[in-house]
């Protein structure tokens, strides 16, 4: 069932070990990062927006505070 | 009445917003599982190509990833359209979060066709019909980007993108039919629905590791858009209640 006699001869490719890894390894590497990229964006995003609405409801209260102390 | 499904319902951020959050995991869980019975079957099983050896095993991510470059931006230019006739919000963020994960897969078309053609043809690029329409199916995605982050108003920034998605389609059936309309350095086509010029296995093993690409392409696409939707709602109540709710 399996192709190939042996570990090495996997890794060989039959002479196009270079090529066909160089393939894989790639796929692998865009496959693994893209979605980590994604991830830590998100949570950047997030935190940022959540900075940006606590300023805002902040700026809000104290203009109130302004307009009962008049 | 109150049943009735409405396609209208789910076309909104809010609603899709969870629901895409929900699917992610079976998403990535399903590329995972397809992704291993294809190398299982491409990288293990498959037999040896009687006129390229083992290097033909490079088809096993070249076909998926030039497959899901090409349908991607047919999805994208879809999204457009929709976009550019019914003004909808949903189209634009769907298109945004689809053009990264797009450019990458034109990428790994062109770097894995770059690996496959140096032993094969002796030469890692040559300007032949595919190759070119491919390179320029690249560029439009980099174009796209490029044009919609230097547009700071979210809506000119889908138009704008949505035109060049629109007139960059033609390129589309260019890249598919270039190696039956020009002579090519490029092989044909490998699959096509009457007869198929591979073993079973090999087939077998390059359909798994598509609908690999697919779902991942699908889950990622969905983790960016939850952030784009965020980042868009910004000063809308769901936004703001899912923020308060402690998201993560």
């Amino acid at each position: 069932m399996i192709h190939w006699n042996s570990f090495a001869d996997f890794l060989h490719m039959g002479g196009y070990g270079f090529y066909v890894w160089g393939s894989f390894g790639a796929t692998a590497l865009i496959m693994l990062v893209e979605p980590i990229v994604v991830a830590r964006n998100r949570k950047a995003t997030i935190a940022r927006l959540k900075r940006q609405m606590r300023a805002e409801l902040n700026a809000h209260s104290r203009a109130e505070n302004r307009n009962t102390a008049e | 009445m109150k049943d009735r499904f409405n396609l209208y319902k789910y076309a909104s951020p809010a609603t899709f917003y969870p629901l895409a959050g929900a699917l992610i995991p079976y998403f990535a869980a399903v590329a995972v599982v397809f992704g291993l019975a294809g190398l299982y079957l491409g990288m293990l099983v498959a037999p040896t190509d009687f006129q390229q050896g083992e290097g033909y095993r490079i088809i096993f991510i070249h076909v998926p990833a030039s497959w899901m470059s090409m349908f991607i931006y047919l999805v994208m230019a879809f999204w457009a359209a929709i976009g550019l006739a019914f003004n909808t919000r949903l189209s634009g963020m769907m298109a945004q979060a689809l053009a990264p994960t797009g450019a990458l897969m034109a990428f790994l078309s062109l770097w894995t066709g770059a690996l496959w053609g140096k032993p094969m043809w002796g030469a890692w690029w040559v300007w032949d019909a595919r190759l070119t329409s491919e390179l320029i199916l690249l560029f439009l995605y980099i174009g796209y980007m490029a044009l919609t982050a230097a547009i700071d108003d979210a809506k000119r920034a889908d138009k704008a993108g949505g035109l060049l998605l629109l007139v960059g389609v033609v390129n589309i059936p260019i890249i598919y039919f270039s190696v039956k309309w020009w002579n090519t350095l490029h092989q044909g086509s490998s699959v096509n629905l009457t007869k198929s010029s591979m073993a079973e296995t090999m087939l077998w093993g390059m359909l798994l590791m598509a609908m690999c690409f697919w779902m991942y392409s699908i889950a990622v696409a969905f983790m960016r858009v939850r952030t784009i939707m965020l980042e868009r709602e910004r000063h809308t109540d769901w936004v703001k209640t899912i923020l308060a709710g402690g998201e993560k």
